[in-house]
């Protein structure tokens, strides 16, 4: 697994806990939706930073505004085709007001990276080969103009036509 | 139940039928034709190898029968795939002379007089 | 018409160099056929019976001359020089080569079109009436509001893998010629008491295995609230709608398994708590659209033409065309003109190049340069002064495009079945043009009047003939295609679910089935004018289901 953010390939501060796996009295973790709602007291108690991972099966709508400041959410693709994580995204950054990391977890796939972007997420759990390939290349595919808005903070509008927007620089 | 294995060939698309040589052929007529499940089970691996060569997509194995001394497609989608659409006889494999030489009873329409 | 600005067309040549890029490494085997299939399809790309098939969209079915001639040319040179039109205002190819793929959507691009979103689970091609702009009854021309759909769902960041396809039909008039009720989303523009635009909208309709009637989730949208409203639907859909199997995934089993109250309480709720992203629509932004679609400057002429009299009077042939493939325009003196692609015994929407020529060039002699595609699987040409008919007539005829059955039995609707579909488990063009044959062009099939025939060769219903006022489903039993009959759908704002008769018929004697229905039809109406479906509603299935099973003995059981 390796981690990319817009500016590039990035070192993971962040230890993904298993369920079952005693959290550290110390440094950055990332635990799943259940057990932080289950655990939520005794966890803040701890020193480091707590984010939560949440699996877009989990019926996790009605969740997200308590999740709204956390320092990192990670929204799992199951399956690359699994869209609902985009809509989670979108509803955390525009709705709840997050402004931590929006973390990409799964079937992270290129050609949706861009997608993604525009909904919010800023950091990517990247596993697949090809995947990893394009993103050394440094090239995002796609046009940089749109014809909504997006929620990834780096988009104008176009001017002309409400719905248009323009990327800035994409690309770091 | 005898098989033949076909594909589309990766870049255009064309249908392709496995010959006895694990090659590959545009003409049905020119297909190996697998005895029994065991044939047919090696033959879709060496299918399923040019398939992760990306030579061809979508490899599977369909049953044939012996119609009029000739090897058929069984099924009207398959006689249908190995000859061409059935309303274009001036497309596909039957316009290139690589229709199955005994085409199914069911390709044959019913015929209508106009009242 | 609609004219991409310099943004639209760098948007389309950013997407067409993004799927060359794709193309090129599923070619060298970068990518698996696995990883590239979402892509292809994202760009109308399938993998058909006998090779590759291209859709391509004709955005609410509105062409102009050098338009169709690019589809002439691609049709002759990456293709079999022939191209079919579909129910849903697109165009597909059957035969391009995955590697032409690329150039094929480049040259598209030069004329303006695209391949983007016709198919994949993502908003499809917006459709719209095909007599937009040009009827009587019409409210508001429903291509704006469809180009602006268009627009705001392409390449949408959060709406682009729903859980299934998601398909948008815009109405304007009256008369619903879109079928909007049969659609994921249907939308009606109405004016309210204070003489605003807005929309009546529809949700949950569509056709395949389980088929259902869209319902009214909102009486008065209004226009500003367009995209927010969508958006709040939309994201309901993408979070609540099936992923675990894909025969229940559209929004309509969404809405069925919620009830029509409770998905309408949660797209309230969600487009209530809609946020500062959501998108408001200006009126100067529809203004800006809408005047693409300004009708040409036709003067008035007088409403009868001496020209046509004339010819009506000493051609009989002419004289049908004239009664069943044009219907005056809304500026007297004008008429819109049905180029019918169902000849006796045609492939039901096909048409060749040469063909496409011939119509483009009469686009541009005749018709403003605007042609349109519409559902029933013709081509229109929308404004054509009564006048120039009989030139425009003589000129169709000259490439078998004259027939007069608009509307008419032998005007069938049909998917392209086992000829050319993968998932196809019978054939529907040939029965199609038997039926065709059977009815032909002349006294016969013109005493039968209007009547609607859908035919789709697999559940999926592309054909859409659960809305047909008859329906032909082709269905394979123990290796033989069989048929099954529906009587009474209709696409239109009465939009009804047709009713199975019963047992299947055999490929021998499907057309007699259906004869014999017609034969019944002719048995029981009251009056020559009394059309199938009025009939039908008023005697129900019965006297129908008795001619077929019990009186026929064509029927095999
Ligand atoms: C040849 C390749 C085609 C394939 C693989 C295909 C596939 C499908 C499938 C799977 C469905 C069912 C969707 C569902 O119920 O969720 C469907 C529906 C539909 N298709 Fe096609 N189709 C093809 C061609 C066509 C053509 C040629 C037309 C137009 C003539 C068409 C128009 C439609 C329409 C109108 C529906 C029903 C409306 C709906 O509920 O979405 N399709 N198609
Ligand atoms: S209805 Fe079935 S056979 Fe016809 S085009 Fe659709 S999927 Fe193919």
């Amino acid at each position: 697994m390796v981690l990319w953010r817009r500016e590039g390939f990035a070192e993971d501060a962040w230890a993904f806990l298993a369920d079952d796996a005693e959290a550290p009295e110390t440094g950055s973790i990332v635990v799943s939706l259940k057990r932080w709602l289950a655990e939520r007291e005794a966890l803040a108690s701890r020193t480091g930073p707590v984010g939560v991972a949440v699996d877009a099966g989990a019926d996790a709508q009605a969740h997200l505004p308590e999740l709204a400041n956390r320092p990192l959410v990670a929204l799992a693709f199951a399956k690359f085709a699994d869209g609902r994580s985009f809509s989670y995204a979108r509803l955390l950054r525009d709705r709840h007001g997050f402004k931590g990391e929006l973390r990409a977890v799964g079937e992270v796939l290129i050609d949706e990276i861009p997608l993604m972007l525009r909904c919010g997420f800023d950091s990517f759990d990247v596993t697949n080969a090809p995947t990893l390939a394009v993103l050394e290349a440094g090239r995002l595919p796609g046009p940089p103009i749109h014809y909504q808005p997006g929620s990834g903070g780096d988009e104008a509008p176009a001017g002309v036509r409400s719905w248009r927007t323009i990327s800035a620089a994409r690309q770091g | 139940m005898p098989d033949v294995i076909t594909a589309n060939r990766l870049a255009d698309g064309v249908v392709v039928f496995q010959t006895a040589d694990a090659g590959w052929s545009e003409d049905f007529n020119r297909a190996a034709v697998l005895p029994d499940a065991e044939a047919t089970k090696a033959a879709l691996a060496r299918a399923t190898e040019d398939v992760t060569r990306n030579l061809v997509v979508d490899a599977y194995a369909f049953a044939v029968e012996t119609r009029n001394g000739h090897v058929a497609p069984k099924a009207l989608r398959e006689a249908i795939r190995a000859a061409g659409p059935t309303t274009r006889r001036d497309l596909g494999k039957q316009a290139e002379g690589h229709a199955p030489l005994s085409g199914p009873t069911a390709v044959k329409e019913a015929d209508h007089v106009s009242l | 018409m609609y004219h991409y600005d310099d943004f639209d067309a760098a948007f389309v040549a950013a997407r067409v160099e993004q799927f060359r890029d794709q193309v090129a490494r599923r070619l060298s085997g970068e990518l698996t056929e696995e990883q590239f299939r979402p892509h292809r399809l994202m760009n109308g790309l399938y993998l058909q019976l006998h090779s590759y098939m291209l859709r391509i969209a004709v955005p609410y079915g509105t062409l102009n001359s050098r338009q169709m001639r690019k589809l002439a040319e691609i049709a002759r040179k990456y293709d079999r020089g022939y191209g079919h039109f579909t129910t849903r205002q697109n165009i597909q190819y059957n035969w391009p080569a995955l590697k032409d793929t690329p150039d094929i959507l480049a040259e598209l691009s030069s004329v303006e079109m695209h391949a983007i979103q016709t198919s994949g689970n993502c908003i499809r091609n917006v459709t719209a009436d095909h007599y937009a702009g040009v009827a009587h009854d019409e409210i508001a021309d429903p291509r704006p509001y469809a180009e602006i759909l268009r627009q705001w769902s392409s390449l949408h960041p959060e709406f682009s893998f729903l859980p299934r396809k998601f398909k948008i039909a815009v109405n304007g008039a009256a008369h619903d010629r879109a079928v909007i009720q049969a659609h994921d989303i249907g939308l009606q523009v109405v004016r309210n008491n204070e003489g605003e635009i807005g929309f009546t909208v529809y949700v949950g309709g569509g056709m395949g295995r389980t088929p259902f009637i869209g319902r009214k989730v909102r009486e008065f949208l209004p226009e500003r609230d367009l995209l927010a409203y969508i958006e709040a639907i939309l994201r309901v859909y993408n979070l609540e709608g099936r992923r675990d199997n894909k025969f229940k995934a559209r929004i309509k089993i969404l809405m069925h398994e919620k009830t029509l109250e409770t998905l309408r309480d949660e797209i309230e709720t969600e487009f209530a708590a809609r946020d500062a992203k959501a998108l408001d629509l200006p009126p100067e932004d529809v203004a800006r659209v809408a005047a693409f679609f300004a009708p040409p400057e036709l003067e008035p002429k007088k409403p009868v033409s001496d020209r046509v009299e004339r010819r009506k009077s000493k051609d009989s042939r002419f004289a049908s065309f004239f009664a069943s493939n044009v219907v005056a325009h809304k500026v007297p003196g004008y008429v819109v003109v049905t180029v019918s692609l169902k000849a006796i015994g045609a492939v039901p929407g096909d048409a060749s190049a040469d063909q496409m020529d011939a119509v483009a060039d009469l686009a541009e002699d005749y018709s403003h340069d605007e042609l349109r595609v519409s559902h029933e699987q013709n081509l229109i040409l929308p404004h054509v002064a009564l006048d120039d008919l009989p030139a425009v007539y003589d000129r169709l005829a000259s490439v078998d495009l004259a027939t007069a059955n608009a509307g008419a039995v032998t005007d069938i609707i049909a998917c392209p079945g086992l000829d050319y579909c993968t998932l196809a488990t019978a054939r529907s063009i040939p029965v199609a043009q038997r039926i065709a044959q059977r009815f032909g062009d002349g006294a016969r099939a013109r005493s039968i009047g209007p009547l609607k025939i859908n035919i789709s060769g697999c559940v999926n219903a592309c054909g859409h003939h659960h809305v047909g006022q008859i329906g032909i489903l082709g269905l394979e039993r123990a290796g033989e295609e069989t048929y099954q009959i529906t009587l009474g759908g209709s696409a239109d704002e009465n939009a009804a679910i047709g009713q199975i008769t019963g047992p299947g018929f055999s490929s021998e004697n499907i057309v007699g089935a259906i004869d014999t229905i017609v034969e019944t039809y002719m048995g029981l109406r009251r009056r020559d004018d009394e059309t199938f479906i009025e009939a039908f509603r008023r005697v129900g299935l019965a006297p129908f289901k008795e001619a077929l099973y019990e009186r026929s003995a064509g029927s095999d059981i």
